[in-house]
């Protein structure tokens, strides 16, 4: 992962949020308000806006500056959630290039912000739901001494195993959890954006 | 989806403008999207800062003036501000005498508050927070993010704002916020659902003989889904949930408030309901709100609020308000 590399990451999350717009908000419109495809659109438009002029040496500071956008520009509880996982992911990678253990790291560093903030866990049918199985994956493969395509593949393909296990969850945080036993049944809409986010990792690296 | 709007991604943008044009008292700052009183921070008054999601007016942006808060902070449509906006009203309303937070508890409110929170503490601003729960509807419980502020942030602000003004120091301020908190509990019921303009489509769907029972304010579907029934055992309903959570007894304040889409006459009925059940339990409303002060864009129906009153409290609420929404004796 280097500084083009975050680049392109960025700039493609911020696509397929783009396409999966609707999507997101009619999984929201379910169990939540209705707004989160338009949150996090506005969200990465704004970062891609931001970026477009940012001079940056290293993908942490590409990936800090996301964060830092995010939260100034999607509100909600999706804002400090992904922008201060962004921060954290960034401020972990204060290198030219970090391999795939550096990375995991820094996506443990991510997870960490957003355990924090949220106070939610595994199961809780939240974005965690799919973020902890990724940086598992992830991680797995590049303590097995896999290649960055590789740990990123899997992390993406453990993050949509972990979104489509949210569907039979009551959710126990955020606004889903309001519906109590009536949430069950729905995909979380902030686990499907964190899938997203993962697989536009690995078709950056792939593409790569 | 019919709207008197624009376009669908102006609304807040385009609504703030009009709050500036038709409120000499407001000043609106545009970049940082907050609303504060036109004549600047008043030195050695404990500021109020409230703010949340747009498309509950006249919630907060109407409460801005004397007697009540002193900026508000509007997100998009049903989105909790950002940290830099709150951030920027908190410095605009400082008066020396640190500034209060009143924040309805949801995962994004808090977030985005307590993070403009700590960033004003690092300016060396003294900030306090009150997170308003009222909500019975929802359980109190790790099973959830907690309960949901809804029309206890009416009373909140009005009656904290009556302390500031009368010279409260912030953390009583902030005491006396979290004691009409106590106080207070809400059960709201919607006959229809809202559309957010972003989406376009309404967040649930409801048949012609269906309500939604212990609804948002978000447009977010209820606890339980039931049939439409007579206004009388509505408020039965309501008040049964808020009196087994909150034993409610000697005076209160009552608010009956539309959600938007329910017409006042409506409401009066709802308010016979209520203080005929009220009077049935031994219960006197001595302080009443009866209309539209914090909306779900346009969902019809209504929340109920109760706050059992202390002579104290009563007091307050008397002293005078003049804001774009609330206004007496002065």
């Amino acid at each position: 992962m280097d500084t083009d590399l975050a680049r392109t990451w960025v700039q493609a999350i911020a696509a397929a949020v783009e396409k999966h717009k609707d999507h997101l908000t009619q999984l929201d419109s379910a169990i939540g308000d209705a707004d989160h495809g338009v949150n996090m659109h506005r969200g990465f438009s704004a970062t891609t806006m931001a970026l477009a002029d940012y001079k940056a040496d290293t993908p942490g500071a590409v990936l800090v500056k996301t964060g830092s956008t995010l939260i100034s520009s999607v509100g909600g509880a999706s804002g400090p959630l992904y922008g201060g996982a962004f921060r954290a992911i960034g401020k972990a990678l204060d290198m030219a290039a970090a391999d795939p253990r550096q990375f995991a790291a820094a996506l443990a560093a991510g997870l960490a912000s957003v355990q924090k903030l949220g106070a939610a866990a595994p199961g809780d049918k939240t974005m965690i739901d799919a973020y902890a199985p990724a940086l598992a994956a992830f991680r797995q493969q590049a303590d097995a001494g896999a290649d960055f395509a590789a740990a990123a593949v899997a992390a993406a393909d453990a993050a949509e195993e972990g979104m489509r296990a949210t569907s039979p969850m009551q959710a126990r945080k955020g606004r889903a959890s309001y519906l109590g036993a009536r949430s069950i049944g729905h995909q979380d809409p902030g686990a499907t954006s964190t899938a997203l986010i993962f697989r536009a990792l690995a078709e950056t690296v792939v593409a790569r | 989806m019919k709207k008197l709007i624009n376009s669908p991604d102006d609304v807040l943008a385009d609504a703030l403008v009009g709050v500036a044009a038709a409120h000499p008292s407001l000043t609106v700052n545009p970049s940082d999207r907050y609303i504060v009183r036109a004549g600047g921070p008043t030195a050695g008054k404990v500021g109020l800062v409230s703010g949340g999601g747009s498309g509950h007016e006249p919630l907060h942006g109407g409460f801005v003036g004397y007697g009540m808060l002193d900026a508000a902070c509007p997100g998009e449509v049903f989105t909790s501000p950002v940290p830099d906006q709150i951030l920027a009203a908190t410095r605009a309303v400082d008066g020396g005498a640190g500034v209060l937070h009143i924040v309805k508890n949801y995962t994004g409110d808090v977030l985005n508050f307590q993070m403009a929170a700590d960033l004003a503490a690092d300016d060396g601003v003294w900030v306090e927070g009150v997170v308003v729960n009222d909500d019975v509807a929802v359980e109190n419980s790790t099973w959830t993010a907690g309960r949901r502020g809804t029309g206890a942030t009416v009373f909140v602000e009005k009656i904290v704002g009556a302390a500031a003004e009368l010279g409260a120091d912030l953390a009583s301020a902030a005491a006396l916020g979290r004691e009409v908190n106590d106080r207070s509990r809400s059960f709201g019921v919607a006959l229809t659902p809202c559309t957010v303009p972003a989406s376009g489509k309404p967040g649930f769907e409801l048949g012609e003989d269906e309500i939604e029972l212990g609804v948002g304010i978000h447009g977010e579907p209820g606890r339980a889904r039931g049939r439409l029934v007579s206004a009388k055992e509505i408020v039965g309903v309501a008040l049964d949930a808020i009196h087994a959570d909150l034993p409610l007894s000697g005076e209160v304040l009552v608010m009956v408030n539309g959600l938007g889409g329910t017409p006042l006459i409506e409401l009066y009925v709802v308010y016979a309901a209520v203080a005929e059940w009220l009077a049935g339990h031994g219960v006197w409303i001595t302080r009443n709100l009866v209309g539209n002060y914090m909306t779900s864009l346009e969902m019809a129906g209504c929340t109920i609020t109760v706050c059992r009153l202390t002579p104290q409290l009563t007091h307050l609420w008397d002293v005078p308000v003049e804001t774009p929404a609330l206004r007496w004796g002065r």
